[in-house]
């Protein structure tokens, strides 16, 4: 087995667009669980409204990138509104339930036959980067070196991940040192003494909803721009690797939803190659090799549980300022 | 859907290992999360189309039986085509590019004796402007709304409705009384479920066990899942002081374990679990399993016994002391750890029952409790957080607006008209229909 | 009441007795009803609070005073009646309006923000910030002076309160009485007009009860309006202008502290047959046999099904 062409792939994974796109939905759920304490199940249900957004304006409507862009990011506001309107005021516990649901709620109904005409049903959409790749200025050729060699499509990928990575940490991080956040972060802690103190705090849940469902979405419009819009993607299973990844990096920390992302992609690939490795070489003989792509999750699940119990401030957290409720 | 799905359908093992191999190769790609989420049993996608990557297809069948033989024109954009189907009823065109393309159904190609549903109408337009590949429909045969009297077929949808209800009932119980006893949601209760209806699959199935020799065992087994859940996790957990969101946390990991475990050992397939109880039996106009009659029988002798034990046992009484408020139960010398550990015993056997029910009719698959999950906590929601009977009414509920949904709704939407519902009273009752309010201050 | 002959006060028009008019009220309360189920837990036919005096409000354990605040600072809804601060009515004006009023409120169970650092806590609780807002909040300059004269005024207070030590800690390392005194300053951030105490001393200790009763004062001479919830009749005697008294959701006496500990009413209500009691114990007995009843309502609505 080839240990040289594991471990390419496993750096190649960490700068991936699709860590960036899981990176910012992390970002997202940091917002709302680390800051606000908003315990959104959710967040599939974001990164759908902005690839479906996005995917059926440019399709159905017609429109160049810049607009369907605004799109996704308009259909997650309004999609926030929708969803906090009812759920705001609702203990946290349900909270989550509903969001979840909602998600759920979307997945059914992007995949419903009824709709196939709009959003492909089952099958889902594609096609639907030529604008984006239209607007392409870099020349052609490659870029970048070792495991992070690009394409010239790839890279403008790329760029607009991790830049919008690079800015959603940005803004997070101007809004957590403001008074803002300190508004925020009370209510986390205790949403009555906040209101007591005079402060709105439905706004300031609806705020924190919407920003990180707009960073959801747009986690969602890159996942989608290097493949094709598949319904299956969005379920629940989504949300929870997200979770994961935020956990895994700390939830109430800065750059954590980025580490996390990095890690949890690169253990991902580095499992699967070295079990999968280990089973097509004879060495491990009591799973198949389609069980050794499975045992990962097995794995990752272990992880997620060991994590929670031992070390709830994620590998960067601030230990006295734990992801939890004490 | 119950007589329907009913039926076993055998999905071709090969091409689900295949396709979980493909997924995984995916995954090494760098999509595997993502993969993994589509390893959930996905409605019968069309096959991806080879050469210009843009096709047009179908199946057309007769009740159940495929049609062979007919003739579809396919056209559009100067194209045209004719596909004829196969001994599997399927066809296909590929066609050359992206455009809208019209599909006419060959009325004479048909069988004798059988006839489209809508003999007017058997034109169909797809537009491949957003999918590569369109499926198109041509119902064959009496509708069976049209058929019958539409009370008769609300009357069918309701009886249906409760069977289902009841039968998530069973399972929404056990995740109500492990919330009221210790305040965690359980997002690895669906597991439960998927763990009786595999090990009464192998009873049955493998070991060729009858059915009620197969619920007793399962049952038992569903109980020692329970205990070991409690013993070997959550007490540990209560041990450590960890809170409520990170051991709410832990059960989703948990949930991802064993469902990936139980992926590895049954592998992707669904299977149904076999009764011997195929009579039909007719009520009013609905047509009847006497397997259906068993499992609401069954379902509501267990839920009234249940009853029974909360209301009139001692036991019984101190769990709900302990719903109530634990600190209390405690200082009045209730053994707050042996009455959870009682309740996590409990809610697993009435779980791993929903789980047997649902296998018979719905089928045993690896996702299948995590794809109840969540009309399980849309009951639990409904009828109010940690109330046993709020759980019992939701259950219900909901059962019912998933069968009576498909009245009027697409059948494909009736689990999110079952999640719709459960915000919209959400929003009318904040605490659920039987919650109470949290005192403030 | 058994005495015909007519009480009165300065601060009262007309006689002093329950539901009394007052020269210049802060808040009146008109037919406010809060039931839970069966349990009617307040049913306050007409009172009024003082403006620029201390008034404590006080009665047994689950007498309805706690509800009561709830439903003056909108954390609760009534089923029937109105209220109004400052002559303007508060019916279903929501809580965090009714603190920007001026009608800030501290809970019984402490509400501190754990893994916030007691100065974040002190500084949530100052007004017109306009880093609070979440575009401005984007550009530090457009909030850092306002936050500069926030935090000066919070470092008084902790000074105040003995807690200027603790200012970088989280308020989760903080002591049970600590935390009381940190909510208690935390109200004061605002400059409220009326500060609602629900039993602000419990468990703070004997010399820092002293002090604070000084800081209480103070605020009065300053010109705000308290109103308090307090078991400890020493410390109700030593700092109230006026007392109202609650017993089984109804305002049952009212006056001035001297007379109105004496009153009988209060005496069998408050003190009842527990008057050597300890008060520890006679929460405890409440709760269980409250819990007891619980369970009974509970089995009986469930024998009906
Ligand atoms: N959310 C609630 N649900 C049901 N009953 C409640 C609720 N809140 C208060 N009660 C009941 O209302 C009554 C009054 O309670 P309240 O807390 O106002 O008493 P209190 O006067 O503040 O007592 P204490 O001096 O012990 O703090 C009690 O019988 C209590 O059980
Ligand atoms: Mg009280």
């Amino acid at each position: 087995m080839d240990f040289l062409f594991v471990l390419n792939n496993a750096l190649g994974v960490a700068l991936s667009p699709t860590t960036a796109a899981y990176a910012l939905a992390a970002i997202g759920i940091g917002v709302h669980f680390g800051y606000a304490g908003l315990l959104n199940f959710g967040q599939a249900g974001f990164m759908a409204i902005g690839a479906y957004a996005f995917g059926i304006t440019t399709l159905t409507l017609g429109f160049p990138f810049p607009l369907a862009f605004l799109s996704a990011v308009v259909a997650s506001v309004v999609f926030a509104l929708i969803l906090g309107i009812p759920t705001l005021r609702l203990r946290a516990d349900y909270l989550a339930i509903v969001t979840i649901a909602s998600a759920e709620i979307v997945r059914y109904i992007v995949s419903t036959t009824g709709l196939s005409d709009v959003t492909g049903g089952a099958s889902g959409l594609s096609a639907f980067a030529g604008s984006f790749q239209a607007m392409n200025p870099l020349p052609s050729g490659s870029y970048g070196f070792g495991p992070w060699t690009y394409s010239r499509a790839e890279f403008w990928v790329f760029l607009w991940g991790w830049g919008l990575v690079a800015i959603a940490t940005v803004v997070v991080w101007l809004l957590m040192r403001s008074p803002w956040g300190r508004v925020v972060k009370g209510i986390r802690e205790d949403e009555d003494a906040v209101r007591s103190l005079g402060k709105n705090v439905y706004a300031y849940k609806m705020q924190a909803l919407v920003l990180g469902g707009v960073f959801g979405s747009l986690a969602g419009v890159i996942f989608i721009l290097p493949r094709a819009i598949q319904p299956t993607n969005y379920a629940t299973t989504l949300t929870f690797f997200t979770w994961t990844i935020l956990l895994l990096g700390g939830a109430a920390t800065v750059f954590g939803p980025i580490i996390g992302s990095m890690i949890f992609w690169v253990l991902l690939v580095l499992t699967e190659g070295v079990i999968g490795g280990l089973v097509r070489a004879d060495i491990i003989t009591f799973i198949s090799t389609t069980q050794a792509g499975q045992i990962r999750f097995v794995l990752l699940g272990l992880a997620l549980i060991l994590l929670v119990v031992f070390r709830p401030q994620g590998i960067f957290g601030n230990k006295k300022e734990l992801s939890f409720n004490v | 859907m119950l007589t329907r799905s009913r039926r076993p359908r055998r999905p071709p093992l090969q091409a689900l290992l295949a396709l979980g191999a493909g997924l995984l190769f995916a995954g090494l790609l760098g999509v595997a999360p993502a993969a993994a989420a589509t390893a959930e049993p996905a409605p019968s996608a069309s096959a991806p189309a080879e050469g210009t990557g843009f096709s047009v297809g179908g199946t057309i069948a007769n009740g159940d039986e495929p049609v062979e033989g007919a003739e579809i024109l396919v056209e559009g954009d100067g194209f045209s085509e004719v596909a004829t189907t196969d001994d599997e009823g399927v066809w296909r065109v590929q066609v050359p590019a992206q455009g809208s393309y019209t599909s006419t159904l060959d009325v004479d190609t048909l069988p004798e004796g059988v006839e489209p549903r809508d003999p007017d109408n058997v034109m169909r337009t797809s537009n491949l402007n957003t999918t590569p590949n369109a499926n198109v429909l041509f119902p064959m045969g009496e509708s069976t709304i049209q058929g019958t009297s539409i009370w008769d077929t609300v009357l069918t949808r309701l009886i249906y409705g409760i069977n289902f209800g009841l039968m998530l009932a069973l399972a929404a119980i056990g995740i109500s009384l492990i919330f009221g006893t210790t305040g965690l949601n359980n997002f690895a209760h669906g597991e439960l479920l998927t763990f009786g209806a595999l090990i009464s699959f192998f009873l049955t199935a493998v070991l060729g066990w009858s059915i009620w020799a197969a619920i007793a065992v399962t049952l038992v087994a569903s109980a020692a899942f329970g205990w070991f859940h409690d013993a070997a996790i959550f007490k540990p957990l209560r041990r450590r002081r960890v809170g409520l969101v990170q051991a709410m946390i832990v059960t989703i990991g948990l949930s991802i374990v064993l469902r990936y475990v139980f992926l590895m050992i049954f592998g992707g397939r669904t299977e149904f679990i076999q009764t011997g109880f195929n009579q039909v039996v007719p009520i009013g106009p609905a047509n009847l399993q006497a397997s259906s009659l068993i499992s609401m029988g069954i379902s509501v002798v267990v839920l009234a016994a249940v009853a029974l034990f909360l209301t009139k046992t001692r036991i019984g009484k101190a769990t709900r002391a302990v719903s109530d408020n634990a600190a209390l139960a405690a200082a009045s010398g209730i053994d707050v750890d042996r009455i959870i550990r009682i309740v996590w015993v409990l809610g697993a056997t009435l779980t791993g029952l929903s789980g047997i029910l649902y296998g018979v009719f719905r089928g045993v698959s690896w996702i299948m409790g995590f794809q109840i999950l969540l009309l399980l906590f849309a009951a639990v929601t409904l009828g109010g957080l940690g109330s046993a009977f709020g759980a019992l009414v939701g259950a219900i509920i909901i059962g019912l607006v998933t069968e009576l949904s498909t009245l009027w709704l697409p059948a494909d939407l009736r689990f999110a008209t079952a999640l719709i519902i459960l915000i919209l009273i959400l929003l009318l009752r904040p605490q659920g229909i039987l919650g109470r309010r949290e005192r403030i201050g | 009441m058994s005495e015909p002959t007519v009480v009165t006060h300065p601060l009262v028009v007309g006689p002093v007795g329950p539901g009394c008019k007052k020269v210049d009220p802060i808040v009146i309360a008109d037919g406010v009803v809060r039931r839970f189920g069966g349990n009617t837990a307040v049913h306050v036919d007409h009172v009024e609070v003082p403006r620029g005096k201390i008034t404590a409000l006080i009665g047994p354990n689950g007498a309805g005073k706690t509800t009561f605040f709830n439903l003056l600072t909108g954390f609760d809804k009534p089923n029937e009646g109105d209220w109004s601060f400052n002559g303007q009515n508060l019916g279903n004006v929501p809580a965090f309006k009714v603190a920007r009023r001026g009608m800030v409120r501290t809970f019984q169970l402490t509400k501190s923000l754990g893994r916030l650092t007691v100065l974040q806590n002190m500084l949530l609780g100052a007004t017109k910030q306009p880093g609070e807002n979440v575009f401005t909040a984007l550009f530090k300059p457009l909030w850092k002076s306002r936050e500069e004269e926030i935090t000066t005024r919070a470092d008084d207070l902790l000074a105040r309160f003995k807690l200027d030590a603790k200012r970088e800690d989280y308020a989760a390392s903080l002591s049970g009485g600590q935390r009381k005194l940190l909510e208690m300053a935390r109200a004061l951030m605002s400059e409220p007009e009326l500060v609602m105490l629900d039993e602000p001393m419990a468990g703070v200790n004997p010399a820092l009860t002293q002090s604070l009763l000084g800081h209480i004062k103070e605020l009065k001479n300053d010109g705000t309006s308290v109103l308090f919830v307090e078991h400890d009749m020493h410390m109700v005697r030593h700092i109230s202008d006026w007392v109202i008294v609650m017993a089984e959701g109804k305002v049952v006496a009212e006056g001035p502290p001297e007379t109105v500990m004496d009153d009988q009413a209060v005496i069998d209500a408050y003190l009842g047959a527990h008057h050597d009691t300890d008060l520890g114990d006679m929460i405890e007995q409440k709760s269980v046999a409250e819990r007891a009843r619980r369970v009974e309502a509970k089995e009986a609505s469930l024998a009906d099904d």
